[in-house]
């Protein structure tokens, strides 16, 4: 059971391998810190000469965003990682994405900003992640890995979900998450879809009129507004479907907490750590670790206020979900925001008396 | 005599291509544009290339090139088109993969697309569209507006002190190994056409047996930007645009590759 072997690796390897793994297409990067090693280990793997996969480096980051939009037009399963800068400069090529209903997978290894900012950890691209990020109604699915585990095992969970809804999807880890190593069991290996399956599965797709029949057009294009609308409405009415089926999350030590902690990717592993010093000193405290962030679990978020005297957001930036959380609370209890800024990691000790102090 | 008469006594000396829709063209009258997409579905048709060809439209006048053409298209943001054809290409080595695209598209906005994947040697051909100024927004500067020349953001006449130089892209892809064939046509006579059309196909020919990428420029009238008649914008191009843009082969080591 070779596929079953455990092995030791950073988040960004397992990226790589994962998507080795799982059929992948092709993958376009450039290289930014703290993010490199994907394409690193793609280069290192030669996977064109085992499944088949085009592994490409691009001029930019804005060209690989558009490789991925060729690639996706085609309905192959193709894929770009990168970190903050990288992505705000793909933020016109996602937005092309959703306005034409392209699924791909969009990796961003989170550091710190703004501007150049830092190389070190951070979650500051929650907002450019789940909030559109480009121009345009439109929203991204969004998954918060919190381990190299989960790390391997998203790309094939944002691919199935990309193509599901036609929809580009982001796995938002952060620098810690990418560059950790732990141990992982990386996804047993899938065979690329066939070209014959492609065009079956994808009837959309831009594969060349084979069989004769009509031309297929991806565009994001409509000039008349009226058309534009019926089309704009059409999206929204498939966010509100991914928004009923495919919220995820955690729970943790929830069911007697008198507080919550909401906090996803690392900062959710440190929040583990300070419940267990909070609790060690008698309060009661457990943790939301939102997995999707968008959908985002609006609904536990909302069930949590009936039942705790107040929430913590636990983030690795300057208060960005905790927007979310007060807008599902509603003014129940109250929402606070804790988080460490340029490039640092908080303490989980910190993070206690932060606790203390909101409450 | 009806249309189906005449092709009932096989009197047809020649006919629109097929691949060449009857929806009405937005261009305006006179413009190369109509052409060109006329000898790309040409060439298309005759390398029975119809179930195996992508094509990738630019942001500019041919923004709507996919309602003319019936091959499958995608439609690129601005200047990105040779990023989509890289892909589109590697992902679908046999397929004939084509970039159209105008000079604001392609040598401003998008000149590290353009200069990149005609460096990686990706087998696709970049049609380039050069008319000197934007079309579809309006009349305004291009990389490749002739100095002197009057547009909506140089209404005094381009001049090098405020703006620079015109760009010769084409010249540049000349130079870059990764191209095969760089050439320079018009679409403005007979002769022009039939050889504009010999060029597209040697481009598709070029790229579909892998010997790299290759880009046939199209010098091309914009009789609204110009502001001028069909015809004096045919005759200020020849005296004007040929004599910084120089017709002919730049590049063919297609023998070579």
């Amino acid at each position: 059971m070779a596929d079953q072997e455990i092995t030791l690796m950073k988040g960004n390897e397992a990226i790589a391998h994962a998507a080795i793994r799982c059929g992948c297409d092709g993958y376009f990067g450039y290289p930014i810190t703290p993010q490199s090693e994907v394409l690193e280990t793609l280069a290192a793997e030669k996977p064109w000469e085992t499944t088949g996969m085009v592994v490409l480096q691009a001029e930019s980051e804005v060209s690989s965003i558009n490789m991925v939009y060729g690639g996706a037009s085609t309905g192959k399963k193709v894929m770009t990682s990168s970190s903050s800068p990288g992505i705000s400069l793909m933020q016109e090529g996602i937005s092309y994405m959703a306005g034409a209903e392209l699924p791909a997978l969009i990796v961003d290894v989170m550091r710190g900003g703004p501007g150049l900012g830092t190389i070190q950890p951070s979650q500051s691209d929650y907002f450019q992640a789940c909030k559109g990020g480009g121009h345009g109604d439109y929203h991204l699915i969004v998954l918060a890995p919190a381990s190299v585990q989960e790390m391997a095992d998203f790309v094939d969970l944002a691919f199935t979900l990309a193509f599901r809804y036609r929809n580009p999807a982001m796995i938002l880890a952060d620098g810690a998450i990418g560059q950790m190593m732990e141990k992982v069991v990386l996804p047993p290996f899938k065979p690329r879809r066939t070209e014959e399956e492609i065009i079956k599965e994808c009837p959309w797709a831009t594969t060349g009129r084979v069989g004769g029949r009509k031309p297929n057009i991806i565009t994001s294009l409509e000039l008349r507004s009226e058309e534009m609308e019926v089309i704009n409405l059409r999206i929204q009415a498939k966010y509100r479907e991914i928004e009923e089926k495919e919220v995820r999350f955690e729970e943790f030590m929830l069911d007697d907490a008198d507080y919550a902690i909401v906090a996803f990717g690392s900062a959710a592993r440190i929040a583990k750590k300070s419940i267990e010093i909070a609790r060690s000193q008698g309060i009661k405290v457990g943790l939301l670790r939102p997995i999707t962030l968008w959908p985002f679990p609006t609904k536990e978020v909302q069930k949590l206020a009936e039942r705790v005297k107040g929430i913590l957001s636990l983030e690795i930036n300057a208060g960005q979900m905790v927007e979310d959380i007060r807008l599902a609370v509603e003014g129940k209890v109250p929402v606070r925001h804790f988080g460490r800024l340029g490039g640092i990691i908080p303490d989980p000790d910190e993070v206690v008396d932060a606790l203390k102090r909101s409450f | 005599m009806t249309r189906e008469e005449i092709i009932e006594k096989g009197q047809v000396v020649y006919h629109k291509p097929t691949l060449l829709n009857d929806t009405p063209m937005h261009y305006c009258p006179g413009c190369s544009h109509g052409v060109v997409h006329k000898l790309v579905s040409e060439v298309i048709e005759e390398m029975e290339m119809t179930e195996k060809t992508i094509a990738i439209s630019p942001v500019g006048c041919a923004v709507f090139a996919y309602k003319y053409i019936d091959v499958d298209w995608q439609e690129a943001a601005h200047g990105r088109a040779p990023a989509l054809a890289s892909a589109t290409k590697r992902l679908w080595p046999d397929r004939l993969v084509f970039t159209y695209q105008g000079d604001g598209d392609l040598a401003c906005i998008g000149t590290a697309e353009t200069i990149h994947a005609l460096n990686r040697a990706e087998n696709i051909t970049i049609i380039f569209i050069n008319n000197a100024i934007y079309g579809m927004t309006g009349g305004q500067m291009a990389p490749t507006t002739l100095l002197g020349m009057k547009t909506a953001t140089c209404p005094y006449g381009r001049e090098v002190s405020l703006h620079g130089y015109p760009l010769k892209v084409t010249e540049i892809a000349a130079t870059l190994d990764g191209t095969c064939y760089v050439t320079r046509q018009a679409v403005h006579t007979v002769a022009a056409i039939n050889r504009a059309k010999k060029a597209i196909r040697k481009a598709f020919e070029y790229s579909m047996q892998g010997k790299g990428s290759n880009l046939v420029e199209i010098v091309s009238t914009c009789n609204s930007g110009w502001k001028m008649s069909p015809e004096k914008a045919n005759k200020w191009m020849e005296e004007n645009m040929f004599e910084f843009y120089h017709l002919g082969d730049l590049k063919d080591a297609g023998a070579d590759k």
